[in-house]
């Protein structure tokens, strides 16, 4: 059975090179590839964080569909070395190839982005800190917009910056404090680290209420379409 | 991989003594784990000027202006597209919407215009130096003066310059902040690993930034939808100045200003949009307006003789 199913899984590879060679925009096929079959490995994933990727915001467990697919490549190899501690993370990604590590990324980034209406609405004492953080910053105390590099809506910028909607307050909060106690590491350039270092507190948590109740429709633009070249 | 424990630079001690003095909410734990940058352009400059707080855009005619103005800077092509011919937002190059020190802000050019500019000989209102912005730095066309572009882009300057003695031209914050003459001459290659390290993450390998569903989020460096020849940011000087200060987002002078040159000169390195004050060939425009060591306009990089694309292109909406 299980002989079976990686036989099957082979062979979607390969056809799926087939059309990568044939010239069809990948993100079509990749989606309708992915979806048909996903790879054995998502079994594992699919406990947490749902059968489609979109997370359980009430288990605080983060959506994968639709992220950037080296994003989300970077993120398993970040845990396998450590420099993304989550001891259950951790433990799911040690044990990946850097091959099954690309097929599982490839999958998810495919993935259709749910298209439900947001579960949290954002506090009123929150709203106004929150929504000026993630529109327009907080320049004087060094802090950029989340939207000034995640894009416009928060809907993500590939190859590097992920969606920020459709996450929970919660997941986006403890991402923060972990860039500023050091137990996330390894962003970009230190971009997220030096930038968790400057929010207060009272800071983290307006914004990330704020975009927990975004419209998550939103997030379904977060390909990138780069000007002019590959990336 | 991580760039975090670099060794600190002395000259970032002093930074590092600034931002701690600007931010309080940065505690001294945090900055003994991090940075090597500045929160932003502002600390290096002295200024202590605050402009208005946008909330308080007051609800009237005048506010409206104020505020189109603004959208202006932040949305250029949606809210003044006739006169915008490329992909950029003036927000690019002057953080903060026009209102922070050290990113040549808005506040800083209201008190000192009008003005001679050698740029083009003669006396600038602050309407012509706008003009200006929207012929080079945005490769598009002049907004006629008195045009509703400039009367807002007017209001919103002024309003940003409440309380600032006018005549001011040496006001701290105004423009770029000086940076060090390079030890080594500003250079293609270095550029290039300087380039890769911090910048394409954001503006890609080969400089024409990123778009998400037709919104421009990082701009382009050069090629067609970027400042034309003629644009201040062409000058490697001016952009070195501009990278020190501003660049990356969130860690102002991280870079030190040997790699701010390389890097200006790596992006200036690159081809363009012609100067729209083309004088009929690449040489006699280089002999007008680029004889100077701060433009490689008309020459050659990288095998490229620079400039050489013949006649401006008409300008399309």
């Amino acid at each position: 059975m299980g002989g079976c199913t990686m036989f099957l899984f082979r062979s979607v590879f390969s056809l799926r090179s087939l059309f990568w060679s044939t010239g069809l925009a990948v993100m079509v096929v990749g989606s309708a590839v992915a979806r048909a079959a996903p790879p054995p490995e998502a079994a594992s994933c699919a406990a947490c964080h749902g059968a489609q990727g979109a997370g359980q915001a009430a288990a605080n467990f983060p959506r994968l569909a639709g992220l950037p697919a080296s994003y989300l490549a970077e993120q398993l190899h970040l845990f396998a070395s450590g420099q993304r501690q989550n001891a259950i993370m951790s433990g799911m990604a040690k044990p990946l190839s850097s091959e099954q590590i690309k097929t599982l990324a490839d999958y998810y980034s495919g993935l259709p982005v749910s298209m439900a209406a947001p579960a949290q609405t954002v506090p009123a004492d929150l709203k106004s800190r929150g929504e000026q953080l993630a529109m327009l910053g907080d320049w004087k105390a060094g802090i950029p917009a989340c939207f000034r590099c995640h894009g416009p809506g928060g809907v993500g910028v590939a190859p590097a910056f992920p969606a920020l909607t459709g996450q929970s307050a919660t997941y986006l909060d403890q991402q923060i404090t972990a860039w500023k106690n050091g137990t996330r590491s390894g962003d970009p350039q230190g971009l997220m680290h030096t930038i968790a270092l400057r929010m207060s507190d009272a800071d983290t948590k307006a914004v990330t209420a704020w975009l927990a109740a975004q419209k998550p429709e939103a997030a379904v633009m977060g390909k990138t379409n780069q000007a002019g070249g590959a990336q | 991989m991580s760039k975090h424990i670099q060794q600190i630079k002395p000259v970032l001690t002093s930074i590092l003594l600034a931002s701690v003095a600007v931010v309080p909410m940065v505690s001294l734990a945090a900055v003994e784990v991090t940075p090597k940058s500045a929160p932003n352009a502002a600390v290096l400059t002295g200024s202590t000027f605050t402009p208005p707080d946008p909330s308080t855009i007051p609800n009237d005619e005048f506010g409206k202006m104020v505020q189109l103005g603004r959208n202006i800077m932040f949305e250029s092509k949606k809210y003044a597209p006739q006169y915008v011919g490329n992909s950029l937002n003036c927000v690019n190059c002057h953080t903060d919407g026009g209102a922070m020190a050290g990113s040549a802000p808005l506040w800083g050019a209201w008190v000192s215009y009008p003005a001679y500019r050698s740029k083009n000989k003669k006396v600038n209102t602050f309407e012509d130096r706008l003009q200006g912005c929207f012929r080079f730095s945005m490769n598009g066309k002049m907004p006629p003066l008195g045009s509703e572009a400039l009367v807002a882009l007017s209001s919103y300057s002024y309003w940003l310059a409440k309380g600032l003695p006018t005549g001011d031209s040496k006001i701290a914050g105004r423009g770029y902040p000086d940076i060090p003459e390079p030890k080594q001459a500003p250079d293609f290659v270095r550029g290039q690993a300087v380039y890769e390290a911090n910048c394409a993450i954001c503006h890609a390998a080969n400089g024409e930034g990123r778009m998400v569903n037709g919104t421009v989020v990082f701009p382009p460096l050069w090629g067609a939808q970027s400042f034309n020849w003629g644009a201040g940011m062409g000058s490697i000087s001016n952009a070195a100045k501009f990278i020190y200060a501003n660049m990356p987002y969130g860690q102002s002078y991280s870079l030190t200003p040997q790699q701010a040159w390389d890097v200006a000169y790596f992006m200036d390195g690159h081809e363009r949009p012609q100067d729209p004050r083309w004088e009929g060939s690449v040489a006699a425009t280089r002999a007008k307006y680029h004889d100077n060591k701060n433009s490689l306009y008309g020459t050659k990089v990288n095998g490229v003789l620079l400039g050489d694309t013949g006649a401006p292109k008409p300008f399309n909406q």
